[in-house]
């Protein structure tokens, strides 16, 4: 433990952090400092600094959980310094993470006996998850193409533009070329029958994904499964499937257990789900399952066999916390199927209101739909004074952080606002963020004033209108001006 | 959040029964295989787990590992308060993101990388070695690719060349991406990589040689400086410009505080990256590493994805996407909260309290001493007299007195060595370390009491050696070989547990 440096004449009268001289050296950017500091200076100075950054629960941009119950906490703090990756040092931990590999495979519909070990692993988020399966398919697929003597120095991945940027990665770092489906105005998702086209003799697998990024849908996998079917039988290659459901993983199975996307569909070899999502853990969790021992080829796997139990590993990552794989567990039996099944309609629910009052409001069209991750995802009808990147601007100065994107390509054009529903994102919150929607729409009509105009009648008609709501000045239009006031004050105080 | 089921258990509704260990929560099996149907009220869900946990090792008495163990409560604190943010969303939170940068420009400042005065070193922030490993790895591989292509020649056959105490991410980095691992064998005595051999494995397939500073079996520092003489020769030579890699996961953070005048890092011309492990000597709890290259030229940029959130740009290169922010600052924290005078007075207390206990040891009289003195602070011996007991009995024995001390076998070609580490983090005091020695003391008088368990395996084997000619009779260290391969067996593998 070090002791701090003796305090100087001065500091030993002025205790208190804000009056050492601390608060008035800067802190190091570059070059590590020579000299230590007390304590609580460091704390006070990385905790102001943090403070400038966005405060969690209001980034609807994420799926990424933002709250978890304070028992969570101690256990997750009590385990913060277990390093996950001595099995030996705590096999407690480590059936913890086979439990949760159990549970979630049976979940999913895996061909798993009952008391038997499903394949899988935990790993530090869907990206590594990912990588870990296309690894899986890439070395089961050139040791089938060895076997056969063919060529299998280029293998490919079919998969929907509207892929989230780690199948880039995987394609990229792996060497694997992807192939992506291009989405259309109005269909924004992976088109079955256009992927099966793409898919010859070096595709490795098809991913499908079951909560697209852009709007929450989920893709038809089962028809992509009686396709690709049929075109194996006909071509002989038995090309597989993975479903990508990082975020869709923990919602389909209780809001939609009728839908046949996981397991349950014979050419669904691999499915990964983000723990850190609709899993209800903090950042740092995701999973990903096999369907049985065949489809994870033996020498990826490295072996750990300690008084007798043999432990597979088949992961990118060494040294981690376990502090996540506990919190999983802890949701997993803290909650239970109904507990996420109530939440999961809880957060529907909330998005149905939201998406309510949007269409009410006229203003906009709704991209996503309502069969889904719940994700409010909206474009303005009309652009022409301002566009949606705007509209997410001026929700930042109200505290929301609410991104805009264009869509995939080829739909680049078309520009979405999306709001994502956590479970923490209550029923209050969804009405406050429509009534700070409607009061953004406000400014930028004054900012902006709108031409609607479409024929002669109609301006004139328009011209009334304005003049009527003109002269009747409402209490709502009072409460918008304050509203407007303290949010060019704000603006004015952090510019300076 | 969830409103706790409105179905009621007879339990619960008994208000005199509010007690966690009173309710049927306890009787009931724990879920294992599939999801339970119902929820548990969060105190119970909470008590159940938290005692299962109890069966874990201590995590401050594992000294088979290098990963940090205890942090300041001020510096828990902020990790608490840091848990909720993704450290990805780099839009969301600038803040942290900058804090990585800093902590990015600081280690490389630390590795003297030739970067000018206010100009942003690169390099990354991972969740660990193995991560920057591989990043640094692919680096490598991208670049001479991109060589091979550019001359017209074969590309599709790289190798590496290290050592074969190298620790097991360098033999996934190689089967994952399909790079051939070279190793340099060991010698009985020689426990790290021979630079002289290292670089006659170089061929033109080679990407790169990777040093250890830091080995995980004994801790010692390779010759990073006569590999670079060698290779400078070896690629005049040639012309093949083969680069240099150090895997510093745990010497990165004791080198340049206890051995500053030691030249292995970006000081040799041709090392291009480096890595260092933020949660072993980096003093942070698991969960962060760095790599860092030299310049911008050797990072390809195709390996780079550029996330362009409402206008800034922000280069990113790692594999994990999502993760935790809290290791980051936490790494900030401790480099500003020790600064260099703090890091060097813990390396120099870790060093101290490594050589108390050699002392001790070695006044004992029965083992060996394999580690050196320069190096990460940790103690490897081995016993003197093999034939009655093995370090692994004496492992067994230390944890019954609640110590986990791992016993190892050497890489090849030392397998007939096995040893005893002991790894001296932050947290192990002068104390502690009296402790240990007095309970190895007590244990090794504890074997000397009990009947060899080998003994009777070694009396098998020369049972059945005198059966067969004279010819075949095994030498001593044959029996010595088959002996610490029966233990081998019994903790096969255990190559994954040395971290």
């Amino acid at each position: 433990m070090v002791f701090p440096k003796p305090p100087s004449e001065s500091d030993l009268f002025l205790h208190s952090n804000f009056a050492s001289r601390y608060v008035t050296d800067s802190l190091p950017r570059w070059c590590m400092p020579e000299n230590s500091m007390p304590k609580e200076a460091a704390y006070q100075n990385i905790h102001d600094e943090l403070q400038l950054d966005a405060i969690p629960k209001l980034n609807l941009a994420s799926f990424v959980t933002t709250s978890m119950e304070e028992e969570c906490n101690k256990l997750i703090m009590e385990s913060i310094n277990k390093n996950y990756v001595d099995m030996d040092e705590y096999p407690a931990t480590t059936d913890l993470h086979n439990r949760c590999v159990n549970m979630i495979a049976r979940l999913f519909h895996a061909e798993v006996g009952e008391n038997e070990n499903a394949i899988g692993a935990g790993t530090v988020g869907s990206s590594e998850a990912i990588m870990l399966a296309g690894l899986a398919f890439k070395k089961k697929w050139q040791n089938k193409r060895k076997a056969e003597g063919k060529p299998y120095d280029k293998p490919n991945l079919v998969t929907g533009s509207n892929v989230q940027v780690c199948w880039e990665k995987f394609a990229r770092y792996f060497e694997v070329e992807l192939r992506e489906v291009e989405v259309r105005e109005g269909y924004y998702v992976m088109d079955p029958a256009k992927a099966v086209e793409l898919v010859d003799e070096n595709t490795i697998c098809v991913a499908a994904i079951l909560g697209s990024t852009y709007n929450g849908e989920f893709e038809d996998v089962k028809l992509l499964n009686d396709l690709l079917l049929e075109k194996n039988k006909q071509t002989g290659w038995d090309t597989p499937i993975h479903v990508d459901a990082a975020s869709g993983g923990f919602i389909a199975p209780f809001l939609y257990p009728e839908l046949e996307w996981d397991f349950r569909l014979p050419l669904v070899k691999s499915i990964n789900v983000s723990g850190h999502k609709y899993g209800l853990v903090y950042a740092g969790i995701g999973w990903v399952i096999w369907r049985t021992k065949d489809d994870l080829p033996e020498d990826l796997v490295f072996h750990i066999n300690y008084l007798g139990a043999d432990q597979p590993t088949f992961t990118l990552n060494f040294s981690k916390g376990s502090s996540q794989i506990i919190a999983q567990y802890y949701q997993l039996i803290r909650f239970g199927q109904e507990g996420y099944r109530s939440i999961m309609e809880n957060c529907r629910e909330n998005a149905m209101v939201l998406k309510e009052h949007l269409e009410k409001s006229g203003r906009f069209h709704i991209v996503s739909k309502d069969e889904g991750v719940p994700v409010v995802a909206f474009s303005l009808k009309d652009r022409r004074e301002f566009d949606e990147y705007k509209i997410s601007e001026m929700l930042r100065r109200h505290g929301w952080i609410v991104p805009a994107y264009p869509m995939p390509p080829a739909a680049q054009h078309i520009n979405v606002l999306r709001v994502v529903i956590r479970a923490e994102f209550s029923r209050t919150l969804a009405e406050r963020l429509v009534f700070d929607i409607h009061n953004v729409l406000h400014e930028l009509e004054k900012e902006h004033p709108r031409k609607v105009i479409k024929n002669i009648e109609e301006e004139n008609k328009g011209l009334v209108d304005n003049i009527g709501v003109n002269n009747t000045h409402t209490a709502l239009d009072a409460h918008r001006e304050i509203i407007a006031q303290e949010s060019n004050k704000r603006q004015k105080i952090m510019a300076a | 959040m969830v409103i706790t089921s409105t179905v009621t258990h007879p339990d619960e509704q008994r208000e005199s029964l509010c007690s966690t260990f009173a309710s049927r929560y306890v009787r009931d099996p724990i879920p294992r295989f599939k999801m339970p149907e119902n929820s548990t009220p969060k105190d119970a869900a909470y008590q159940i787990i938290n005692d299962e946990l109890m069966l874990d090792g201590t995590p401050r008495l594992n000294l088979a590992s290098f990963v940090t163990t205890w942090m300041e409560p001020e510096c828990e604190k902020l990790i608490m308060a840091s848990l909720n943010k993704n450290y990805v969303d780099m839009d969301e939170y600038p803040v942290t993101t900058e804090l990585q940068n800093r902590c990015v420009n600081i280690i490389a400042n630390l590795f003297h990388a030739p970067i000018n005065e206010d100009e942003t070193a690169v390099g990354v922030g991972t969740v660990g070695s193995s991560e920057a490993i591989m990043l640094a790895g692919l680096a490598f591989k991208r670049k001479w690719q991109t060589k091979r292509k550019a001359e017209g020649k074969p590309y599709d056959k790289p190798n590496i060349v290290t050592g074969a105490n190298v620790q097991v991410c360098w033999e996934k980095f190689a089967r994952y991406f399909e790079v051939e691992l070279k190793e340099v064998k060991l010698t009985d005595g020689y426990y790290v990589m021979d630079p002289v051999k290292a670089v006659e494995m170089v061929d033109e397939n080679t990407i790169c040689v990777a040093a250890i500073l830091g080995s995980t079996m004994t801790g010692e520092f390779e010759d990073v400086k006569l590999l670079n003489e060698l290779l400078t020769k070896k690629n005049s030579e040639t012309g093949w410009d083969t680069p240099i890699h150090v895997d510093a996961a745990s010497g990165g953070f004791i080198a340049p505080f206890l051995y500053p005048d030691l030249e292995w890092d970006f000081r040799l011309p041709l090392v291009k990256s480096i890595n260092v492990s933020g949660h072993k000597y980096g003093l942070v709890y698991p969960g962060v590493g760095w790599v860092v290259w030299r310049s911008k030229d050797d990072l390809p940029d195709e390996l780079v994805f550029h996330i362009n959130y409402l206008g800034s740009d922000q280069p990113t290169f790692t594999l994990n996407f999502s993760k935790g922010s809290s290791q980051i600052i936490a790494q900030y924290y401790q480099f500003i909260r020790l600064g260099f005078e703090g890091y060097k007075k813990i390396m120099e207390n870790c060093m101290e309290n490594t050589r108390i206990l050699k002392e001790r040891l070695e006044r004992t009289g029965r083992f060996n001493i394999i580690s050196k003195d320069i190096g990460v602070p940790l103690l490897a011996f081995s016993l003197k007299d093999n034939s009655q007991h093995t370090v692994f009995e004496i492992s067994d024995q230390l944890r019954k007195f609640g110590w986990i001390v791992p016993a190892y076998t050497m890489p090849p070609d030392a397998e007939h060595v096995a040893v005893l580490r002991v790894v001296i983090r932050e947290d192990f005091s002068r104390s502690l370390a009296e402790r240990l020695a007095h309970d190895i003391e007590k244990a090794v008088k504890l074997l000397d009491i009990l009947p060899s368990a080998l003994s009777t395996r070694a009396a098998h084997v020369t049972a059945i050696t005198s059966e067969t000619s004279e010819k075949d009779k095994k030498s001593a260290l044959e029996i010595q070989k088959e002996v610490a391969l029966y233990w081998k067996r019994l903790v096969d593998g255990k190559k994954l547990g040395a971290c």
